[in-house]
């Protein structure tokens, strides 16, 4: 196989606060290949955003990347100037963001909010001039068009508030690929959607996926969305990873205990009229965390032995679980 | 916005001038002063004389016919006639506005051109030295009476360094035909660069003082929503697109920080007029708030009466105007 496209090895994300060092990410490997699409599952607060807000170089302060390696291209992103970064962010790397509304900037049209992107990285524009709009307006009402919004031309005039909250994820979705990244990072693209438009949206994303060839990592809670469009799957917890295989394996043969708790919590047709059966207890402070197992207070198969600190174990080809149960050690 | 908005607007206006005309009518009887008395001075004259120019004056009709009367004139344009200046009181009034609003735009001018980058700077640098001593500055600018932060301005600039001069409007050698009313303007229009400089050192001091409390708020609005526009997933995104730092604050942040910005700017201007009355009488500018002040002293109730309704409708307009701007930089709001 290839070298991945995105290497990430040993991440280490801290935030300083008044009660103490929170690590929110507390490393994690991830490897995305071209062309994949890595779906990453976790409650929240497990890392999982943290994570990819660290790949972007996006961590604000009073947050931090303490250690690890981010390989994008075999091109060390932790080695980079901003402005550096800057030429990588949008360009190479895209992402989307939760909330559409939120994250267009309601003072400016939608066409400026395309238009900026191409400014800022796209080297084969003309120079400058009438021509350089003109090129730009193409681009960017093309964008729209690929996206699947009609009369696109007029609707770049348009501001945010003007468009339902579908056609804005659009808009955002549009924006993130204008200069065709080679990984996409959608941050929880349905979460603030209806369930007609979540299908809808990840159509798009999967559809464009195919035709650009770009790799997807798509960040979600909702293992349903996992299991229809990502062929690899990486469950988080508490700032690590804990399981990670090819999807349909993942899910047909969970390993790691919290892996199993995340897929029988799900309400099922076949189980109507029985209690959903949620995990009990809470994810643990991340402040002073113990050397044990993170998952040790909620486990219902815990036992001394888990009191030890847990590294992954290989469960298999391209599996790996971090659970004394299963698998076996790696050297 | 469409025109039955902007009529509605113009007919709030006319109670909110009704009601003004009727505090400041009772307020000027209540208060004590004759302003026959203060105009015979020492002078002996006769009880008939005296009568007589009680009668000129108007002031032997008792107060609610003299209000009618007031009100009845105002609507058709006349204000009277001002006792000390025997003219009538529009006149007077306008012979010394253009003054007040020079001294007020530059104030504004000061106000924002310090009050926005500081408190950009103050957002982005948050908690460093430059935002602690912002809001410190801020503080003590709301804080300071403007009678003294122009005296000491006065003392520092004017008398120990000798570098402004202390009070007026444009030195005697400097003066000039007036065009428009504003100095700053005619100096310039008739190519006298000289008197401009002079015109620009007598404003500098007072348009400061003047401007001090209002750059003071202003850049507390502007840190503020600067600092609530950098947490928005939108600013976030701006970043995550590769923009440039400079595109991100200004595009993206500060278009959005400056709408309450704005809108606070455009309703504060309305308390220069408030200020203009002591800084004027602080650093002798000759225009409206002296006059005021002077009338007040002098129970010129005409020029007392007419010059508070003109606050008012200044007062009125400008919210309305910050209304508009609030308008033109939202997208999001229609009138």
């Amino acid at each position: 196989m290839s070298a991945p496209l995105l290497d990430v090895r040993g991440l280490r994300t801290v935030f300083e606060t008044r009660a103490g060092t929170v690590c929110a990410v507390d490393g994690v490997d991830v490897s995305v290949h071209r062309g994949e699409c890595l779906g990453i599952v976790g409650e929240s607060g497990s890392g999982k955003s943290v994570t990819f807000a660290s790949v972007m170089g996006l961590v604000k302060s009073p947050g931090r990347i303490e250690a690890g390696t981010i390989l994008l291209d075999g091109c060390d992103l932790r080695g980079l100037t901003p402005k550096q970064m800057r030429a990588v962010r949008g360009k190479d790397i895209a992402m989307t963001m939760q909330d559409a509304l939120t994250a267009l900037n309601p003072a400016l049209t939608v066409g400026e909010q395309i238009a900026e992107v191409f400014d800022a990285h796209d080297y084969t524009l003309p120079r400058r001039g009438s021509a350089r709009a003109r090129a730009i307006r193409d681009k960017s009402a093309e964008m729209l068009g690929l996206v699947g919004i009609p009369s696109a031309e007029s609707r770049l005039r348009q501001y945010p508030h003007e468009f339902s909250g579908g056609m804005r994820q659009r808009i955002m979705i549009a924006i993130a690929l204008a200069c065709r990244p080679k990984l996409l990072i959608a941050d929880e693209p349905t979460t603030a959607l209806d369930v007609t438009i979540q299908a809808q949206v990840l159509e798009l994303i999967t559809e464009i996926r195919a035709r650009l060839g770009m790799s997807v990592v798509l960040i979600t809670h909702d293992l349903g969305v996992v299991a229809e469009h990502c062929d690899r799957v990486m469950v988080m917890y508490a700032g690590q990873v804990i399981e990670e295989g090819p999807t349909a394996e993942v899910i047909a043969q969970p390993q790691h205990p919290y892996t199993r708790g995340l897929l029988a919590s799900i309400p099922r047709p076949a189980l109507r009229g029985q209690p959903i059966r949620p995990i009990e207890g809470q994810v643990p402070d991340l402040i002073g965390l113990p050397p044990q197992c993170r998952f040790y207070s909620r486990c219902p198969l815990h036992r001394d032995a888990c009191l030890a600190p847990v590294a992954m174990r290989s469960a298999g080809p391209n599996r790996r679980v971090r659970c004394i149960l299963s698998g076996e050690p790696v050297e | 916005m469409s025109l039955g908005k902007l009529l509605e607007r113009i007919l709030q206006l006319l109670p909110v001038l009704l009601g003004v005309s009727l505090i400041v009518f009772a307020m000027m009887a209540l208060t004590p002063g004759d302003p026959v008395q203060i105009m015979i001075g020492d002078q002996s004259v006769t009880p008939e004389q005296e009568a007589a120019l009680r009668r000129d004056l108007g002031l032997d009709r008792p107060i609610h016919e003299r209000f009618f009367l007031f009100v009845t004139d105002a609507v058709r344009g006349d204000f009277g006639e001002s006792f000390y200046h025997r003219r009538p009181v529009a006149d007077v009034i306008a012979e010394r506005l253009p003054a007040t609003i020079e001294l007020s735009l530059v104030a504004l001018i000061v106000a924002l051109a310090t009050a926005i980058p500081l408190g950009v700077l103050a957002a982005i640098r948050k908690n460093s030295v430059l935002d602690r001593l912002a809001t410190v500055g801020s503080l003590l600018g709301v804080s300071l009476p403007g009678f003294w932060f122009g005296i000491l301005l006065m003392m520092l600039f004017a008398v120990h360094l000798q570098i402004l001069p202390v009070s007026g409007r444009i030195g005697y050698s400097s003066e000039i035909v007036p065009i428009t009313g504003f100095l700053l303007v005619d100096t310039l229009l008739r190519g006298n660069l000289s008197a401009f400089w002079d015109a620009l050192s007598h404003i500098i001091l007072p348009a400061i003082t003047l401007g001090l409390p209002m750059t003071a708020i202003l850049m507390r609005v502007t840190r503020t929503s600067m600092l609530e526009v950098l947490r928005q997933d939108y600013v976030t995104f701006a970043e995550a697109k590769g923009l440039s730092r400079r595109r991100v604050l200004f595009r993206h942040a500060l278009k959005n920080a400056l709408i309450p910005t704005v809108s606070v700017a455009a309703i504060e201007t309305g308390s220069l007029l408030g200020g203009n009355m002591i800084v004027e009488t602080v650093f002798g500018w000759p225009g409206l708030g002296r006059l005021v002040v002077e009338s007040i002293f002098l129970r010129n109730y005409p020029l007392v009466q007419a010059a508070v309704l003109f606050y008012a409708v200044t007062y009125v307009l400008l919210n309305f105007a910050a209304d508009l701007l609030y308008t033109a930089l939202n997208p999001r709001v229609k009138l």
